[in-house]
């Protein structure tokens, strides 16, 4: 060896490795909890298997038609809707420009939702949250609050508020505001959660308070997070508050239902309807992509070239 | 055997790599130094093709590496395994299941997904575990080992692949000195008992004087020194760096025995 290298374990193989006994030993220990873990796989996938077929077994049986005999007839509908959209696609155009304002007025009960939603989701994160809730007591009513919110579905408390407050886009806003506090609460809790208390005790090193520390140290590491997973919920609330129309609350939904039903001819219609949710929900979600690579990685990342 | 021809990486408007070449005829223990950011890592990543060069080439054997795509190129990346700093083993999974993982490129992907690999790819996995002294810890939780352990792993996972190039970018930089010596005497080892060749990004000059059987400086991109480590002197080493007369190598020192030499 040049320059009379001392190696820690010597030269040859022979002379570093261990006992044989122990070896032995080590391989034939890993070899029997490998051929455990496989049998235990095995099983595993025997059982959801027969699972599986039993279950659909048992649903198809209960079923009031037949699986088997309706699925040829699932593509009727969408097929109607688009031969017709098809036949009349010069009206297409015009439709659009029709259905703008209810498509708006569903964005906005969706945007407002989301908003209010969001920002209570992030006040009752912070307190759901182990290691960064500043009274633990809180952490398992919140959490439960949190999990009702979620439980019950809009619609339900979009029929009771429409009931009490008379139909509307108000009653709807504030249906979808619930159910994305219970949503976003918990998916802004896990991140947290995810999130390094590292710099949190750097502050905290300082003397700063429990505000500062969730708004300086928490929220710049979580913020990426925090906002797909907003603008993925507002993505489902503009789904939600078109269907949440078909109960009363306006918008696109309240038009789609009208055109929508059998036999009245404006399949056309309701396919421009679907188109538009359908452009509505790429373009959010091409700007979620773009708001978070910028937050995640700066500007400066996409001046150095990245693909974003 | 191996030739890198004008090999250059541009991001945007900057070089990381600009028309480096290297030629290497027999397997050989190359270090590579140079400051941080001056193109070593985009260096190694593009001999494995994790990153794609903007122009130049690279040859082994005849074969035009860069220029391979598809399954001819992931052939290629288990014939040349590489080593990071931060070790990239997956975290949960056992130290065996991640040494053989450098069998997947042979491996169909269900076999692979149900961790059915042969038995005597589990044997030599544990021998590669034993050669590096890491044997008694084959059951454990990759993510269990100590840094040093980690490495070693990552080692043994290259191993595995039977490489015939070991590429190491910055394997000791997260590594105690201890450990360090460890890791760099694996990797010298196996460059002089299986004859492969290993290109070591290092940013310690000691360790590429002592380690390795040819040194190549890098600064801005551009390959500025290629020498043996006797060429290597604390003036080359300044012009690599950049640095002013003020640059002493103790004060970076990985050597245990370093201060004990200064104060000596």
């Amino acid at each position: 060896m040049r320059r009379g290298l001392q190696f820690v374990f010597g030269g040859t193989m022979a002379e570093l490795t261990a006992t044989g006994d122990s070896r032995q030993g080590i391989e034939a220990a890993y070899m029997a909890q490998m051929r455990h873990k496989r049998i235990l796989n095995l099983i595993g996938i025997l059982i959801f298997a027969a699972l599986l077929i039993g279950g659909f077994q048992a649903a198809d049986n209960r079923n009031a038609g037949g699986f088997w005999d309706g699925l040829p007839n699932v593509l009727d509908f969408p097929g109607d809707v688009l031969s017709e959209a098809w036949e009349r696609s010069q009206l297409l155009p015009g439709y659009f420009i029709k259905y703008l304002p209810s498509l708006l007025e569903t964005i906005n009960i969706a945007a407002a939702a989301t908003l209010i939603g969001a920002l209570i989701a992030f006040c009752m994160a912070l307190l759901a949250t182990r290691g960064l809730a500043p009274a633990p007591w809180l952490i398992a009513p919140v959490r439960r609050t949190l999990d009702i919110l979620r439980a019950v579905p809009e619609i339900v408390i979009a029929l009771v508020l429409i009931f009490l407050l008379g139909g509307g886009p108000v009653p709807a806003m504030i249906a979808i505001a619930l159910h994305t506090i219970g949503a976003l609460g918990k998916l802004f809790s896990e991140v947290n959660e995810n999130a390094s208390l590292q710099p949190v005790e750097g502050l905290q090193s300082t003397g700063a308070s429990w505000m500062q520390r969730m708004l300086l140290g928490v929220v710049p590491q979580v913020a990426p997070n925090y906002l797909s997973y907003a603008l993925l919920r507002f993505e489902i609330n503009i789904r939600a508050s078109a269907i949440l129309g078909f109960v009363g609350a306006g918008g696109i939904g309240y038009d789609l239902r009208n055109t929508m039903s059998w036999g009245q001819g404006k399949f056309d219609e309701a396919a421009a309807i679907f188109l538009l949710l359908f452009a509505t929900i790429v373009i959010v979600d091409q700007l979620s992509g773009v708001a978070r690579n910028r937050l995640t990685h700066g500007k400066a990342f996409a001046d150095k070239g990245a693909v974003i | 055997m191996l030739t890198i021809t004008e090999l250059t990486k541009t991001y945007g408007t900057k070089d990381a790599v600009q028309r480096a070449s290297l030629q290497v005829d027999k397997p050989t223990m190359i270090g590579i130094i140079g400051r941080s950011g001056a193109g070593k890592s985009t260096l190694l990543r593009m001999l494995n093709r994790l990153t794609d060069a903007t122009s130049g080439a690279v040859t082994f054997e005849g074969r035009p590496i860069t220029a391979l795509t598809g399954a001819d190129r992931r052939k290629w990346q288990s014939e040349c395994a590489m080593i990071f700093q931060q070790f990239n083993l997956v975290p949960r999974m056992d130290v065996v299941s991640n040494v053989l993982h450098g069998t997947l490129n042979k491996r169909s992907t269900l076999a692979t997904l149900f961790n059915l690999y042969p038995d005597a790819d589990v044997h030599r996995a544990i021998d590669i575990l034993d050669r590096l002294g890491i044997a008694e810890h084959a059951p454990k939780r990759a993510e269990a080992l100590s840094g040093g352990q980690q490495q070693r792993v990552a080692i043994a996972r290259a191993l595995m692949q039977n490489p015939k190039i070991i590429l190491a970018d910055e394997p000791i930089a997260s590594l105690d000195p201890m450990n360090a010596q460890v890791v760099m005497q694996s990797l010298r080892r196996i460059h002089e008992e299986d004859g492969r060749m290993v290109i070591a990004n290092l940013h310690t000059l000691d360790t590429a004087r002592r380690y390795c059987d040819r040194v190549v400086g890098m600064r801005d991109g551009r390959i500025v020194f290629d020498g043996t480590p006797e060429q290597l002197t604390t003036g080359v080493a300044r012009d690599i760096y950049g640095a002013d007369a003020s640059f002493s190598e103790a004060a970076t020192s990985t050597q245990i025995d370093t201060l004990e030499r200064e104060t000596a």
